[in-house]
């Protein structure tokens, strides 16, 4: 029979393997690994996805574009560009879009997908946040996964300005000036960058090994230790009934994640090739080729790159000081390398910080409630408030024609809120974070209201409350509401000072502005408390009520 | 000329010869001076007409004679292609003082229009409304009119002529909707805060390649949808929506078929 041929043949090749790579035990390890459930946990797995489609269709592109700053007359589609001299790059660019068989759509697909792979990463890294699936053991996989959004953002930079049109190199004309701005060494490191005067001949070609060899190899290999890693620390899982940080409830590997993620593949690629077909993006031809002159209305880098843009937008022009016959360009300094400097180091350093005033040494693998962390969550929703309106101030143009708005007032809006909005919303989302744990105390305490109005014989009206079953209660107590750090006095048994004493205090300062509001689970004594005198809500038991009924009954 | 030369030291002598040097010049230039072509067409019956509709619907800000007065332009010697581009687009009558007269269903009809610009273009020579064939983007040269588009215009009307924002709530307006006509005559006399790109400047032909460089872009993309025209915020945008907002509703889907 044919099937036990097959069967026969694939054991047969399984065994050949086996003995002599020792496969079997990976398979056993994989196939029985068990991953925990839920939609957020693929978050990770678009970018993962989007960046095969990268490397796929970015594979396709090398093998027609040309990187060369070398001046040619180009000849063909599109009739706007026809017999216009362009650089070597943008003419090739352009053979793609309009002679190569699908070479525009591998474009769109290929930039559609850089995108995705910036958005994923963003959104993955909120999930991570939020939930703190940072905290040990997996706070260097934080440090790798921050690494790998930077380099995403070199991967899109790099990628952005290889096409050579007027919107690329406006981009590193922009990134020149920042260079520049650095003090003392700025115009040696962009003549080194440029080999030369801006824009040279060089740019180019080195920005194409960074983005085809380089960036793209640093950024597999640290997905091969991200991903590793998660399989060493095993997947965090949500909290919920028998969940614990000793266990991982889920499904195995095999079959049933390499089916849904195997098929997730499939629908990721599917929603970038339906966007590349179909949503024209990055028409190159339509800005023309590279020329210092131009700058057209609405030039803007790629969405990840906004918050750049904006800061820009919004800095005053007035900073620039000559001192001694040297510029300092505070314009370009504080909003181009400072203020991203500041909002890296926080993403970078934030699960030290918690460590530190948490002194939590425990390993955690159930995710927190981000309502059971507000100072947390509130950083977090300030840290994403900041980058919203820096990516809103980039695009200040685009939000004042379309909403017939002065961009001179719409800038000044956002250079307050900029200052304003971030701690405003700290403090709107801490405070709905406390108000979400004082709902959940209550609801424990005192069970769902089930809208059934009871009127007793003495004429008292009360609600019917239904107790939460065991799964509802084991969301809303199991988890610890730390309190801030306290620390021993200024001075030891002796009286003699104490050393490092001020940092002590320094961090328990810190750990006060973390911890000093929180709401505490209920413990079990308050809900034994909270049944003992909550008995009138189960009718029937109640023994206060009994006396009353039986005095006024008739 | 004995008489002529005992007077050349005449203290009266410097002036008089700059007299006859501007004479001069202004005669060459006159001769000389590219002549705005006027509306040769209109009769007296029209500049008739069109003077009882200057003075019933314009003459309130524009003065009774078109003179003008503070903050409202003169309206001598700007020419029947203003007239026509200001009052068929709708900008004149103007509805509102705000950062700049806006765009509306035209007051006038096509008639009126020309009789109004007849009115205006005989207080003083001024640009006349173009040809068809000036405008005929046929005729032009796409590629040509990018790179005068690039150079000259994108800056404000942005690289496919989406529109731009200006300072103070002003701005350029998107010209996938403009005619031919309107694009050219806008170049011509530089409406509110455009520039004008006079003929020496942009000559009347490149002026015809930008048009058909324009009515090139309403063909749509080789690409896809356009997305609007505006570049990398609103394809942003549309990844966020879109790509993950699909992808994402996946993922849910996926993770509610637990079992």
């Amino acid at each position: 029979m044919t099937t036990t041929t097959t069967e026969r043949a694939a054991a047969g090749a399984a065994d050949y393997l086996d003995q002599r790579t020792g496969i079997g035990h990976a398979v056993k390890e994989f196939a029985r690994k068990t991953f925990p459930d839920h939609w957020s946990f693929l978050l990770g797995e678009i970018a993962l996805y989007s960046f095969v489609v990268l490397i796929l269709s970015g594979f396709f592109l090398t093998m027609f574009f040309v990187p060369s700053m070398a001046l040619v007359t180009h000849h063909g589609a599109p009739n706007t560009m026809d017999g216009v001299l362009m650089s070597e790059a943008f003419s090739s660019t352009l053979h793609t879009s309009f002679e190569v068989r699908g070479g525009l759509l591998m474009r769109q697909i290929h930039h559609w997908a850089a995108l995705l792979f910036m958005a994923a990463i963003v959104t993955h890294m909120m999930r991570v946040f939020f939930t703190g699936a940072f905290r040990k053991p997996r706070e260097l996989n934080w440090l790798v996964g921050t690494l790998l959004l930077i380099l995403g953002l070199g991967a899109g930079f790099t990628g952005y300005s290889l096409p050579d049109d007027v919107l690329s190199g406006n981009g590193l004309r922009i990134t020149d000036g920042v260079v520049k701005s650095i003090p003392i060494i700025g115009s040696y490191m962009s003549y080194f960058i440029f080999g030369g005067e801006f824009p040279g001949d060089d740019i180019i070609p080195r920005l194409f090994t960074l983005h085809i060899l380089v960036v793209p190899g640093i950024i597999l290999a640290l997905v091969g230790v991200h991903l590793l890693m998660v399989v060493l620390h095993k997947h965090t899982q949500y909290p919920g009934g028998g969940r614990t940080d000793k266990n991982v409830v889920g499904f195995p590997l095999f079959p049933v994640y390499v089916a849904k993620a195997g098929g997730f593949f499939f629908v990721v690629f599917g929603v970038i090739a339906l966007m590349g077909a179909t949503m024209a993006i990055n028409n190159v031809w339509n800005y023309g080729p590279f020329d210092p002159s131009p700058v057209s209305a609405g030039a803007q880098p790629d969405w990840y790159m906004l918050f750049l843009e904006g800061s820009l937008r919004l800095m005053p022009g007035q900073t620039e000081y000559v001192i001694g016959g040297f510029t300092l360009s505070l314009n370009i300094l504080i909003p181009a390398v400072i203020i991203p400097g500041l909002l890296f180091t926080f993403l970078f350093v934030y699960p030290f910080i918690e460590a530190a005033v948490t002194k939590d040494k425990n390993e955690h693998h159930v995710l927190d409630r981000p309502r059971n962390v507000p100072v947390r969550t509130g950083l977090g929703v300030a840290f994403l408030t900041a980058f919203i309106i820096l990516a809103l101030a980039g695009s200040n143009d685009l939000i004042a024609t379309h909403f017939s708005l002065s961009i001179n007032s719409i800038t000044w809006a956002f250079r307050i809120l900029f200052f304003v909005g971030p701690w405003f919303a700290f403090w709107v989302t801490k405070r709905i974070c406390l108000g979400l744990q004082r709902k959940d105390r209550e609801l424990v305490l005192h069970g769902h209201e089930t809208g059934r109005i009871v009127r007793f014989a003495n004429g008292e009206y009360i609600e019917v409350h239904r107790p939460l079953d065991e799964q509802e209660r084991w969301l809303r107590v199991n988890y610890t509401a730390h309190r801030p750090l306290e620390i021993e006095p200024a001075t030891d048994s002796r009286g003699v000072r104490r050393k490092g004493y001020k940092n002590e205090r320094r961090l328990a300062r810190l750990s006060r502005f973390f911890y000093e509001d929180r709401v505490e689970p209920v413990t079990p004594a308050e809900l034994a408390a909270a049944h003992a005198h909550g008995d009138h809500d189960e009718l029937g038991s109640s023994e206060s009520h009994g006396e009353i009924t039986s005095g006024t009954q008739h | 000329m004995k008489a002529l030369a005992a007077r050349r030291h005449h203290r009266l002598a410097p002036v008089v010869l700059l007299l006859l040097a501007l004479l001069a010049t202004g005669g060459v230039y006159a001769l000389l001076a590219p002549s705005p072509a006027s509306a040769d067409s209109a009769n007296v019956q029209d500049i008739e007409t069109g003077k009882k509709l200057f003075q019933a619907n314009c003459a309130t800000c524009h003065g009774i004679n078109a003179e003008g007065s503070d903050g409202v332009p003169s309206l001598v010697g700007v020419g029947a292609a203003a007239v026509d581009f200001q009052v068929s687009t709708g900008r004149m009558p103007m509805q509102m003082n705000g950062p700049q007269a806006i765009e509306k269903p035209a007051q006038f009809d096509a008639e009126q229009t020309a009789q109004l610009a007849a009115y205006v273009a005989s207080l003083g020579d001024g640009p006349a409304v173009p040809t068809a064939d000036q405008v005929d983007p046929s005729q032009g040269d796409p590629a040509s009119g990018a790179a005068i588009f690039r150079t000259n215009c994108a800056m404000c009307h942005n690289a496919v002529g989406a529109g731009g924002a200006l300072s103070e709530g002003k701005f350029a307006p998107s010209l996938m909707h403009t005619s031919a006509t309107n694009i050219y005559q806008a170049m011509l006399t530089g409406p509110q805060s455009m520039p004008v790109f006079n003929d020496a400047n942009v000559t009347p032909e490149e002026k015809r390649d930008v048009i058909a460089y324009l009515m090139e872009q309403r063909e749509g993309s080789a690409g896809g949808l356009t997305l609007g025209g505006l570049g990398p915020v609103s394809e942003g945008l549309w990844v966020w929506v879109v790509g993950l907002g699909l992808l994402v509703g996946a993922a849910v889907w996926i993770g509610a078929k637990s079992s």
